[in-house]
C-alpha cells in the first residue's frame, strides 16, 4: 500500500486482554490460537481461555453458538486468562450480546458490521440496533464491515462468495496483529502449512490477513496501536503449550524414562481426546494408542498392558471416571501401575463437557466400592501438566498402584509459555521387574505379594519370566503369597496394607506463598485455580495486606507438612470450582475450620471476585 | 507340533511365542490350588482337556496367559500354571486385547462362560472378536448363571423357568456361534464337555490361528442347569474338505440356497476358509453341529498395532516442537 500512513501515537502498556467472540463456524479459536502463537513467539507472557459450545455447530447467529478465545498476554509474567477484555472483537450481534457485559468502560470493541441485519439482531433479542443506537457509547467502538471489505478484497483470486467470506476471521486476525505490532510471518507460514493441499485457499487466508492489516494501517479509525514488550522471564528456551499436549508430551517422557513402553487404551471424551490425537502422533516413542468400544475396555486393555509391563495409561473425563471405577478398583486390589487422566468437566452426568469444573476430587478419593485408596495429583497450570504426568508415572512405578490424575477443561485447552525442560534433567523412573523366586520360607516359590519393606509395594513379575508364574485377579489375597483367601484376619490386614501402602508415599512438602510473612489468612487451593487465586493474593499484597497461599498438586495423600502448616493461621480458605469437597477432606483430616469458597459457574474464578473474598477475610480477622 | 491344516495364514497363532524344546506333561500345568467346581460340572473336563493339550503346543510355560471374567468357569486361570489373571466381570476381552497387543510372544487364552462374554461383556466380545486381535476365547456355556446361584442366562432357551424368572424366561436367546459370525470373526469353532478329543482338535485350530478365535464349549451345570444339552440330537461334525455328515444322511444344498441333510442330491463339502462368513452361519443355524465353523485369513489388530510403532524418537525435538523463544538474562 502506498497510502501516507496517518500519524499515529504508540502507547506501551504492560498487559492487554483480547477476546475474539463469533459464531461457532467462524474460527474464533483458531484465530486466538494464531494470536497467541505470536505472543508466545514475540516473547510475551500469556494465558489463554477458550470458551466454546458442546455443539459442533449450535444454529447459527444464536447466544448457544457463540465461541470465544481470550489471550491475556503481557511484560511480566501473568498468572490467568484476564478477568475482562480489555478489547472485544465481536464477529456478529449474539457475540456482542453475550460479552458486552464483561468489557469494561472505556474497553475497545471492534464489531463486523455486515452481519448485524435485522434478521440476525431479532434471533438474539436486539429490538434496535446496538450499533446505532446509544447503548455502546461508553466503549470505543469500531463499526468494520469485515465481510464486505474481504469479500472485496479476495474478488480477485476468483474464489466463490461464501468461501471469501470464511476468511474475514483471518482479516480480524489481521487488524488486530498491526494494532500491538504484531509479526505476520508465523501466520503466514502457518496458513501455507494449514492449506497445503489448496493453496488457492491459503493464498486466499493471507490475503485476507493482509488486507486486515492494511486496513488497520491506512484508515484513521484506530488513533492508537499498542506495544507489549517481551516478558522477563526465566532464562531458558520456551514454546506456548496446553494442558492436554503437555500431559501427553509428559506421558511420552514418562515413559522414556521408565524405559517401558507405553499403552494408552482409551475412548473419545470431551475434553480429553486431545490426549488421545496426540499421543496417536507419537507412535515413534514405543506409544501405542488403543481407541477402544468404550470406556472400560479402554481402561481394561491399559490394565492387561501393565499386567504385560507396559506403562498402562487411560485418559477420559469425569463421565467415563464412573464407568472405570471397577476397573480402577481392580487395579488397586491386583496392585499394578496404571496412570488414569480425569481431564474434569462440568458435572454431573453429561453436564457441561466443553467447560470447566473441579468437582471430581471426590470421586476420585472414594469412587470405588470397598476400601480402594489411589493417590491423586492435580496440575496447576496448562506446563505443569508435563510435570504433573512425571510424578504420578514416578508415583504408579515406584508403589504398584493406579493413580488419578485430575486435569480439568480450564487448563486442558488453555495454553500458557512453557520453559521447555533439557531432558537430560528429567527423573530416572526405570523399574526392575522380578526375576527370581523370592519366597522366605525355603520353598523356592514366587511370592507375588511380598511387599517392599519400604514402599509396600509388591513385585511387578512379567509373563514371559520363567518360575514365577502366578495368578493375580480381584479376589482377595493372602498376605505373601497372593493365593485366594477369605480369611477374616487376612482381610482386615490386606485392607490397612493397602490403605497403609499409599498413605506413606513420599511427596513433596507443600510450599508457602507468603512473602511479608506475617500472613494471618491462608488461601489453600488444588488444580486449575492456582492462577486466579495467585493473582488475587497479588492483588491483595499489593493494596498493602498480607497473605498466604499453598497450592497441592498431591492431593492424595497429602503432603506431610500440610496439617502443621494449617495450624500455623488464623483462618483457612478453600476456593474450589465445587462445593467444597476439598475442604471436606481437610476439615476432616486436620479438624480445621477451613471455610470454603465455591463457584461451580463452568467458567474459571475470576481474579477480581477473588481478591474481593480474601480482602473481605484479612479485613474480618482485625474487626 | 501337530496341526489340522486349515488352509490357515502363513503366519501361525504362535507365530513370536518362544518355544520349549523339552518334553512337557499336562501336570506341569496344574497349581497346588485345590479346585473348586462343583462335583460333576463340565470344566473339570475342559480344564483337563486344556491341561493335556497345550503341552502338545511345545510353548514355553511362561509365555502363556490365562484371562478370565466373573462365573464359575473364570477361576479356570487360578488352576493353570501359567501366568493368569482373574479379571472383572465380562471384561477379560478388553484386558487380554491390551496384554497381547503389546506383548508378542505372549499366548492369551480368555476364559468366559456365557453370562460373563455374552451379557454384562457382549459389547467386549464383539469388538476384540471384529478387531481380530490374536485372543483364543473359550467361551463355557452352561446355559445358566451358576455363581449366583441360578438365574436364566442369555443363552437359556425362551420360558426357562429359574429362580429370577419362575413364570418363565422372556427372552430369546443367543446363539454364541451365529454371534460370533455376526461380528465376523475369523475363527469359530464349537465342542463339547463331553467329547475330548474333539474339544483338543478344535483347541488346537483355534491356537494355530491368527487372530480370534472362539470357541464355544456345551458344558453341563448338573446343580443349577443339569441336562443342559440332553436334548442334543447327536451332533454333526465339521471337519474341513470333507462334506458334512450325520448317520448315513449328508448336508446338501437346496434350491432355495438353505441347507438340510438328506440321502441324494450334491454333498455340501465343508470349507472353513470361505471368505463370506454367511456359509459359516448358514451352518451355525443348523441342530447341533460342532467342530470349525470359520477359519479365515485375516490381518490381526494386534499385528498391525505393533507394525506402527517404533523407537526412534527424539524426546528433546519433541519437547521442542517447531515454535520456541529464547529468553536470557
Amino acid at each position: 500500500m502506498t497510502t501516507v500512513a496517518p500519524r499515529r501515537s504508540v502507547q506501551k502498556v504492560d498487559r492487554v486482554v483480547i477476546r475474539f467472540a463469533g459464531d461457532s463456524g467462524d474460527g474464533m479459536q483458531l484465530t486466538g490460537d494464531r494470536f497467541t502463537s505470536e505472543a508466545a513467539a514475540f516473547g510475551n507472557d500469556l494465558a489463554t481461555l477458550p470458551n466454546f459450545p458442546a455443539e459442533i455447530r449450535a444454529p447459527q447467529g444464536t447466544l448457544p453458538g457463540v465461541s470465544s478465545f481470550q489471550l491475556h498476554f503481557a511484560d511480566y509474567d501473568i498468572l490467568t486468562p484476564g478477568d475482562r477484555p480489555d478489547v472485544l472483537v465481536a464477529m456478529n450481534p449474539a457475540a456482542l450480546k453475550a460479552n458486552i457485559a464483561d468489557l469494561p468502560a472505556g474497553g475497545t470493541l471492534i464489531v463486523n458490521t455486515d452481519e448485524f441485519t435485522k434478521r440476525n439482531l431479532t434471533k438474539v433479542g436486539y429490538a434496535s440496533n446496538p450499533l446505532a443506537d446509544e447503548s455502546l457509547s461508553q466503549y470505543n467502538v469500531h463499526q468494520v464491515a469485515m465481510a464486505t471489505i474481504t469479500r472485496a478484497a479476495l474478488e480477485p483470486t476468483g474464489l466463490s462468495k461464501k468461501d471469501a467470506e470464511r476468511a474475514k476471521n483471518m482479516f480480524a486476525l489481521g487488524l488486530l496483529s498491526w494494532m500491538y505490532h504484531r509479526a505476520t510471518e508465523g501466520t503466514e507460514r502457518f496458513l501455507r502449512e494449514k492449506f497445503a493441499k489448496n493453496p488457492a485457499i491459503a493464498e486466499a487466508n493471507i490475503l485476507a490477513f493482509h488486507t486486515g492489516w492494511n486496513y488497520g494501517e491506512t484508515t484513521e479509525s484506530f488513533a492508537v496501536t499498542y506495544e507489549v514488550a517481551p516478558a522477563k522471564l526465566a532464562t531458558g528456551t520456551y514454546r506456548q503449550i496446553t494442558g492436554n499436549t503437555a500431559l501427553a508430551y509428559g506421558i511420552v517422557a514418562a515413559g522414556q524414562c521408565a524405559k517401558l513402553p507405553v499403552f494408552l487404551g482409551t475412548y473419545p471424551i470431551t475434553p480429553a481426546s486431545d490426549v488421545l490425537h496426540e499421543l496417536a502422533k507419537h507412535k515413534n516413542f514405543g506409544v501405542t494408542t488403543f481407541q477402544a468400544e468404550d470406556e472400560i475396555a479402554g481402561i481394561g486393555a491399559a490394565l492387561g498392558a501393565a499386567f504385560g509391563g507396559a506403562l498402562g495409561v487411560t485418559s477420559t473425563s469425569g463421565p467415563g471416571i464412573a464407568l472405570k471405577s471397577e476397573t480402577i478398583g481392580l487395579a488397586v486390589m491386583t496392585e499394578m501401575p496404571l496412570i488414569v487422566l480425569d481431564i474434569q468437566r462440568g458435572g454431573p452426568s453429561t453436564g457441561l463437557p466443553t467447560k470447566t469444573e473441579q468437582a471430581d476430587l471426590l470421586q476420585a478419593m472414594f469412587g470405588r466400592n470397598g476400601e480402594a485408596p489411589v493417590p491423586i495429583i492435580a496440575p496447576r497450570s496448562p506446563a505443569d501438566c508435563f510435570q504433573a504426568a512425571l510424578e504420578a508415572t514416578r508415583i504408579a512405578l515406584t508403589y504398584r498402584t493406579p493413580v488419578l490424575l485430575l486435569s480439568d477443561g480450564y487448563i486442558a485447552t488453555g495454553s500458557e509459555p512453557w520453559m521447555i525442560p533439557d531432558v537430560a534433567d528429567l527423573p530416572d523412573l526405570s523399574v526392575k521387574f522380578a526375576t527370581e523366586p523370592n519366597a522366605t520360607d525355603g520353598s523356592g516359590e514366587f511370592w507375588p505379594y511380598l511387599r517392599d519393606p519400604e514402599t509396600l509395594a509388591r513385585p511387578w513379575a512379567v509373563p514371559g519370566t520363567p518360575g514365577l508364574e502366578h495368578r493375580i485377579g480381584g479376589l482377595e489375597k493372602a498376605d505373601k503369597t497372593g493365593n485366594i483367601s477369605y480369611e477374616p484376619d487376612n482381610h482386615d490386614k490386606m485392607v490397612r496394607v493397602r490403605q497403609a501402602k499409599i498413605d506413606g508415599i513420599t511427596v513433596p512438602d507443600a510450599e508457602i506463598d507468603d512473602p511479608s510473612g506475617n500472613a494471618r489468612v491462608l488461601v489453600l487451593g488444588w488444580g486449575s485455580s492456582y492462577g486466579p487465586i495467585g493473582a488475587a493474593c497479588r492483588r491483595v499484597r499489593r493494596l498493602g495486606m498480607d497473605i498466604a497461599h499453598v497450592h497441592l498438586r498431591n492431593l492424595n495423600p497429602f503432603p506431610r507438612n500440610l496439617g502443621e502448616i494449617l495450624a500455623r493461621y488464623d483462618k483457612v480458605v478453600i476456593p474450589e470450582m465445587n462445593l467444597g469437597q476439598l475442604a471436606m477432606l481437610v476439615r476432616a483430616k486436620y479438624l480445621v475450620d477451613a471455610i470454603s469458597y465455591t463457584k461451580v459457574a463452568g467458567l474459571p474464578f475470576k481474579a477480581e471476585e477473588l481478591q474481593d473474598v480474601l480482602i473481605d477475610f484479612v479485613k474480618g480477622l482485625d474487626a | 507340533m501337530t496341526a489340522i491344516d486349515l488352509g490357515l495364514p502363513q503366519l501361525g497363532g504362535l507365530a513370536g511365542v518362544p518355544t520349549f524344546d523339552g518334553k512337557q506333561t499336562a501336570k506341569e500345568y496344574k497349581t497346588d490350588q485345590e479346585v473348586r467346581w462343583c462335583p460333576g460340572c463340565g470344566d473339570y473336563a475342559v480344564l483337563a482337556a486344556v491341561q493335556s493339550f497345550l503341552p502338545e503346543l511345545g510353548l514355553k510355560r511362561e509365555n502363556i496367559v490365562f484371562v478370565s471374567g466373573i462365573g464359575c468357569s473364570s477361576r479356570f486361570p487360578y488352576y493353570m500354571n501359567t501366568y493368569g489373571m482373574h479379571s472383572i466381570h465380562g471384561r477379560a476381552p478388553a484386558i487380554a486385547t491390551g496384554l497381547a497387543t503389546s506383548r508378542e510372544d505372549l499366548s492369551v487364552w480368555v476364559v468366559t462362560g456365557d453370562g460373563d462374554a455374552l451379557s454384562i461383556g457382549g459389547n467386549h466380545l464383539i469388538h476384540s472378536l471384529r478387531r481380530n486381535v490374536n485372543l483364543k476365547i473359550l467361551l463355557f456355556n452352561n446355559r445358566i448363571y451358576g455363581l449366583t446361584k441360578g438365574q436364566y442366562s442369555p443363552t437359556s432357551e425362551e420360558g426357562k423357568v429359574t429362580k429370577s424368572t419362575p413364570m418363565g424366561s422372556l427372552d430369546h436367546p443367543f446363539n454364541p456361534v451365529s454371534l460370533a459370525l455376526g461380528a465376523e470373526a475369523s475363527f469359530v469353532g464349537r465342542a463339547l464337555d463331553s467329547d475330548r478329543k474333539q474339544l483338543t482338535e478344535v483347541l488346537r485350530a483355534a491356537a494355530e490361528h491368527r487372530g480370534s478365535a472362539l470357541v464355544e464349549i456345551y458344558q453341563n451345570c448338573p446343580i443349577f442347569n443339569d441336562g443342559a444339552f440332553k436334548d442334543l440330537p447327536t451332533p454333526t461334525i465339521l471337519k474341513h474338505g470333507e462334506q458334512i455328515r450325520n448317520g448315513d444322511r449328508f448336508l446338501t444344498r437346496r434350491p432355495d440356497g438353505s441347507l438340510a441333510f438328506a440321502d441324494n442330491g450334491e454333498p455340501v463339502v465343508h470349507d472353513v476358509t470361505i471368505a463370506d462368513p454367511s456359509h459359516a452361519f448358514q451352518l451355525s443355524r443348523l441342530d447341533t453341529v460342532v467342530g470349525v465353523f470359520r477359519g479365515v485369513t485375516r490381518p490381526t489388530y494386534d499385528d498391525l498395532a505393533r507394525a506402527q510403532i517404533a523407537n526412534t524418537g527424539c524426546l528433546a525435538d519433541l519437547l521442542r516442537g517447531r515454535d520456541t523463544w529464547q529468553v536470557s538474562t
